[in-house]
């Protein structure tokens, strides 16, 4: 077996290719720190008013719910360890977690696996997702089923925010969360999964025109699935902040209508 | 007073300074180099200039100048680029441009290295296999069918995507388990093929070609200069056929229950982890191109029209090397130029009493 050549230098890259993983630890940590926060205050999640619920506690689930935020009822314990949307943060926390875009971020950032290109890995040995746990990553594509029925029920709130204490009701607010819930569908939809389900598994595209069309439409997404990741990412956290300030009455919604 | 020829041909010809990778695989270290560079000039040129001045002993491959044939794969600056693709002026006036040989290839003089692993993993990646009842020429598909496939018809084979790849340029020791990119878009290109009619391949890339390796961090994406979606293109879609196959529980439960879909134990998808698919056709045999048959029913037949039957003396067989395969390269090979693939009594074209077929009127006088 041959040598490879001794060049001594670890990477000979001079370009900053530190900046794109300092980034991204740096922007995840963050919004990790803010969901976690906001998660276990068990309040400021509900503006009875307008009927506006941050999609951190939809739907609400808990005994500690308050009445009009829980849809589907209040069924599990009040304990604080217990998140108050404890049906579907979970399977959100997986499908980002195992999503294919988040994997590249997180591996390279995180993990240093590898840091950049032509970069060492920060790792003696390496195994890649060969085996428990990191096997489990192929499991994206039922995290991505749930994540779709998730979609429906924000979606859902949404609509049920039209709402005023005379009855119809149209609001800054409205518009924080209508924008929300679209960039969640265009992010939930340009999954790579979903790529794969609606038309990428076929063999023949001919034979099944409305499939290839829909596959055409969700691959021109899909090209935009990292940028869609993080601007979901601030609408949700910007969507929560929302809510949580006219809730705790640190300043008032701007009304269009009612 | 003559005019500079340089100054003439537009901006002054300038200096820059250059690290270059120099040694074998005893050793070798970066040497500097001040070297002239023109206007519109590539990586390629500055090296072709120093050998043609200062270091006519520079081993440097390179094929077409541009970016078609794959040869001049090398790391400037530290990335894995074609050198006759890069241009200087992409680097500042006063920058240093560094040049050192593929990192993940064992090196064999200054910036060649030996890419035989590539050629390997190519030989063990299973080939297209069409329907048997289509004859060649009658393929017949439609254009949104193939052009999935098509894209990845692009590669140059210039191995940067396999050279940049932490999954084997960090750990020599995943070389035997992992195909590399280039080789995951081949399987999916056929897996996605309207006529390959294999249906092993999910199983193959995943058990065989080590799939499950990659961590989709789009290295090898990134420095495609034929810009492959390697990674979005080929292989999530392949992961996730992979998926339908093997993860699926729902699939995995009907497959427990009906005892459907089991994986046909080819040489494919046999455990061994070398991974080499050996041809069906056993070797020796009837060969039906080199003639002369002892069977005088059969000559007699033969000189009537075409006889396939005829019985024709086996030609020696091809020269391989200690794997029993043909070499890879002549690199690797204790002979110059490659081998003939029929054996070395073959000659083309074929002699006319070596073949099968006899026109009725052959032996009429002619006129
Ligand atoms: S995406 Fe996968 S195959 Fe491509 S460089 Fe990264 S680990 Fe290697
Ligand atoms: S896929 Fe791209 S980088 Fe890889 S060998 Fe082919 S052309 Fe080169
Ligand atoms: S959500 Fe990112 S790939 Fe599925
Ligand atoms: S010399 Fe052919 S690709 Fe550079």
């Amino acid at each position: 077996m041959r040598a490879r050549a001794a060049i001594a230098a670890k990477t000979l890259r001079t370009d900053r290719w530190w900046l794109a993983p300092l980034i991204t630890v740096v922007g995840l940590s963050a919004w990790v720190i803010y969901a976690t926060v906001r998660v276990f205050m068990h309040d400021f999640y509900w503006v009875a008013d307008y009927h506006y619920l941050t999609p951190f506690y939809s739907p609400c689930v808990t005994e500690r719910c308050v009445e009009g935020a829980s849809h589907f009822g209040s069924f599990l314990p009040g304990w604080w360890i217990i998140p108050d949307a404890a049906l579907t943060l979970p399977f959100l926390l997986l499908f980002r977690l195992t999503c294919y875009y988040y994997r590249k971020a997180y591996y390279r950032s995180f993990w240093l696996s590898p840091p950049a290109c032509a970069v060492p890995d920060g790792h003696d040995s390496y195994s890649g997702e060969t085996r428990f746990p990191l096997l489990g990553q192929n499991l994206h594509r039922y995290f991505f089923y749930a994540a779709a029925i998730i979609s429906l029920i924000n979606t859902w709130d949404a609509i049920y925010a039209f709402h005023s204490p005379e009855g119809f009701g149209f609001g800054l607010g409205n518009v924080i969360l209508l924008v929300n819930v679209v960039m969640l569908w265009a992010y939930t939809i340009s999954c790579h999964s979903c790529r794969h389900i609606i038309g990428g598994r076929l063999k023949h595209f001919s034979k099944h025109p409305v499939r290839y069309k829909a596959w055409t439409a969700v691959s021109w997404l899909n090209v935009r699935h990292m940028q869609l990741a993080w601007i979901t990412l601030g609408t949700l956290a910007f969507t929560d902040f929302y809510v949580m300030a006219i809730a705790a009455n640190w300043f008032n919604d701007l009304r269009f209508i009612n | 007073m003559g005019t500079d020829p340089q100054q003439a041909a537009g901006k002054p010809a300038a200096k820059r300074q250059f690290r270059i990778w120099r040694g074998d695989e005893t050793g070798g270290d970066l040497q500097d180099y001040t070297v002239e560079v023109n206007e519109g000039e590539v990586v390629l040129d500055v090296i072709h200039r120093l050998q043609a001045t200062e270091a006519p002993d520079l081993a440097c491959r390179w094929n077409c100048k541009a970016g078609k044939c794959g040869s001049c794969s090398m790391e400037i600056n530290g990335k894995p680029r074609l050198g006759c693709m890069t241009r200087m002026s992409t680097f500042e006036e006063a920058e240093t441009v560094t040049v050192t040989p593929l990192r993940t290839f064992p090196v064999i003089r200054d910036l060649v290295t030996d890419v035989s692993f590539n050629y390997e993993k190519a030989r063990e990646t299973p080939a297209f296999a069409p329907p048997a009842d289509v004859a060649p020429g009658d393929y017949r598909m439609q254009q949104i069918d193939v052009e999935r496939s098509q894209e990845f018809r692009k590669c140059i084979e210039c191995f940067l995507c396999q050279n940049v790849c932490h999954v084997i340029r960090d750990h020599d020791e995943n070389k035997p388990a992992f195909s590399g990119p280039r080789f995951f878009i081949r399987a999916s290109e056929l897996d996605m093929h309207p006529l390959d009619t294999r249906t092993d391949r999910k199983e193959y890339a995943q058990s065989e070609m080590g799939l499950g390796f990659c961590n989709i961090t789009k290295c090898c994406t990134e420095v495609c200069p034929e810009h492959i979606k390697i990674t979005d293109n080929g292989i999530i879609p392949m992961k996730e056929r992979v998926v339908d196959r093997r993860y699926d529980p729902l699939v995995w439960l009907g497959n427990k229950i009906f005892r459907r879909g089991q994986v046909p134990q080819t040489s494919a998808t046999s455990g061994h982890s070398s991974g080499a698919v050996t041809s069906g056709a056993a070797h020796g045999g009837v060969h039906s191109h080199a003639g002369g048959s002892h069977d005088s029913g059969a000559e007699r037949q033969a000189q009537q029209g075409v006889n396939w039957q005829r019985e024709v003396p086996h030609p020696t067989a091809p020269a391989v090397d200690s794997s029993g395969k043909l070499p890879l390269t002549e690199l690797t090979f204790d002979r110059a130029a490659a081998p003939s693939p029929f054996g070395d009594d073959v000659e083309f074209p074929l002699p006319a009493e070596h073949l099968n077929f006899a026109h009725p009127q052959q032996d009429e006088p002619k006129h």
